[in-house]
């Protein structure tokens, strides 16, 4: 039911959770090519991937999180510079890998919930209540929802750092990587990792990691993201720290061929017509306010 | 063949300074066959807020009438316009509340925020925003428009300049692409106002 053909008894609460309107429709699209009798096509399109590698650890004084910061959709790269560490509640942030929007709306929709906890109970939030708050959302939802999460962040308890998977199954480590570039990441922390390191040699471990995992694999790429997050309450955002792929000064050396600066008169064009800006946009004094009859 | 390539549809926007340009092509076809040349793919939201949709005709259109909807809504109870950065979240949620049954369409968003510095911002068909500084293409020409821009786009243009870049990026891009084409428009956004052009372009 869409906005237009609402009832107007309908309850006042705003509509929550999915709308599966359009699954029907879908699924008939999808289907109506194997039939051979319509010449539909059926491929349904693929959402952006974030490829990614993503890593997190602790250290002796709190986490360190790490990502990459490409973002993909099949072969093609989608975004250069993406971010993927996203905020959760001030002392505990989240990386994520797999179907972009998922890993971004779930993200949002769990610190939303604990921004309110927060209120409601005058006190500093916990990770293990958004990794329990996560995994019940995305085992709710069958592992449909596609994000891979890194969870990390310190309160009362200590440090904790929780993987978890798209079908809700978390695990508390001292170290993890997750996403495409797994498996070149984890090789660098099973060669490197010790218990109680220092914030220096933990946020290098982590660069090298997501590194490891920007070479090796190609769904990962571009920049480096970190995030340190220490006992003490203070967060370190180390947003493109590493950059071994910027082109932009290599570019401006190269002479430019004069070809490609496009000169007026160029482009044919037919017609033209030109809007000046009024702003404000609508207000009650443009429309006719008319009293309902009841 | 995807049903995000029934239709056809290329879509480019790029930043200038102080200034930014969204273009489209023309065509709205059924697979191969072309049914007209007049096709509205970009849609006005506002004075400094354009929004650009590539897929599935039924669902570009259906957006732009939701979209109409919701900014009518916001600026009578608001008594202002919808800031870029809003119109996109907005965009991005009606997007996502349908992860599971979603519209065929890919949008573009291109625009001048409340300081007009250009804004510019895309999104997949289930709402994952990306939001980049220099240009973001939609459509089944993509590839050849991700070519012509990371060539012909450089930093800081100003507005003919950019007029004259963005329409040959958009010409070159689906004359070699069968799904889209049949002349182009561009709209020009600056602090005082849109100028909107139309391309000539091959009618094969």
């Amino acid at each position: 039911m869409s906005e237009f053909t609402l009832a107007p008894t309908a309850s006042t609460a705003a509509p929550t959770g999915f709308s599966f309107d359009l699954t029907h429709r879908n699924a008939l699209i999808e289907s109506s090519s194997s039939t051979s009798s319509s010449n539909i096509p059926a491929k349904l399109p693929k959402a952006l991937k974030t490829g990614t590698t993503i890593v997190g650890l602790v250290y002796k004084n709190g986490i360190v999180l790490g990502a990459d910061t490409r973002s993909t959709n099949d072969t093609t790269v989608a975004d250069k510079n993406c971010q993927k560490i996203h905020y959760i509640a001030p002392n505990i942030y989240c990386c994520g890998a797999g179907t972009a929007a998922d890993t971004e709306k779930t993200t949002d929709a769990i610190s939303s919930q604990m921004e309110l906890l927060r209120l409601n109970t005058h006190s500093e939030s916990r990770v293990v209540t958004a990794c329990t708050l996560l995994k019940r959302m995305l085992f709710r939802y069958q592992g449909y929802i596609s994000a891979a999460l890194i969870l990390g962040g310190c309160d009362v308890d200590g440090p904790h750092l929780y993987q978890i998977y798209p079908h809700g199954s978390t695990g508390k480590l001292p170290f993890t990587t997750m996403g495409s570039g797994s498996l070149a990441a984890i090789a660098v922390f099973e060669e490197g990792y010790k218990d109680d390191l220092e914030e220096g040699e933990a946020v290098e471990l982590v660069k090298r990691a997501i590194l490891a995992g920007v070479w090796n694999d190609l769904g990962s790429g571009s920049n480096v993201d970190t995030c340190v997050i220490r006992m003490d309450g203070s967060v370190e955002h180390g947003r493109n720290c590493v950059m071994p792929n910027e082109v932009g000064e290599l570019r401006k050396k190269v002479r430019r061929s004069d070809v490609l600066n496009m000169r007026s008169g160029t482009t044919a064009v037919l017609g033209e017509t030109f809007r000046k800006r009024m702003g404000g946009g609508v207000t009650l004094e443009d429309v006719v306010v008319t009293e309902m009859e009841t | 063949m995807s049903i995000l390539e029934y239709n056809g549809a290329a879509i480019i926007a790029m930043t200038g300074s102080n200034c930014v340009a969204i273009a489209s092509d023309n065509r709205l076809g059924i697979q191969y066959q072309t049914v007209a040349m007049d096709f509205r793919k970009i849609f006005r939201m506002n004075d400094s807020l354009y929004v650009g949709l590539a897929g599935l005709a039924t669902d570009v259109q259906t957006l732009d009438q939701l979209l109409r909807f919701r900014m009518g809504l916001y600026e009578l109870r608001e008594e202002r316009e919808m800031s870029p950065e809003v119109f996109t979240n907005m965009l991005s949620n009606l997007l996502y509340e349908k992860r599971f049954g979603p519209y065929f369409a890919e949008p573009i968003i291109a625009g001048l925020d409340e300081k007009n510095m250009p804004y510019l911002a895309t999104m997949d068909l289930i709402g994952a925003i990306s939001k980049t500084k220099d240009f973001v293409v939609a459509g089944t020409a993509e590839g050849n428009m991700y070519g012509m821009c990371e060539t012909l786009w450089k930093p800081d243009m100003e507005k003919e300049e950019l007029f004259e870049t963005i329409s040959q990026a958009l010409l070159a891009s689906v004359d070699r692409d069968a799904l889209s084409g049949w002349g182009g428009v561009v709209h020009l956004i600056t602090p005082e106002g849109v100028t909107t052009r139309h391309l000539k372009g091959r009618q094969d």
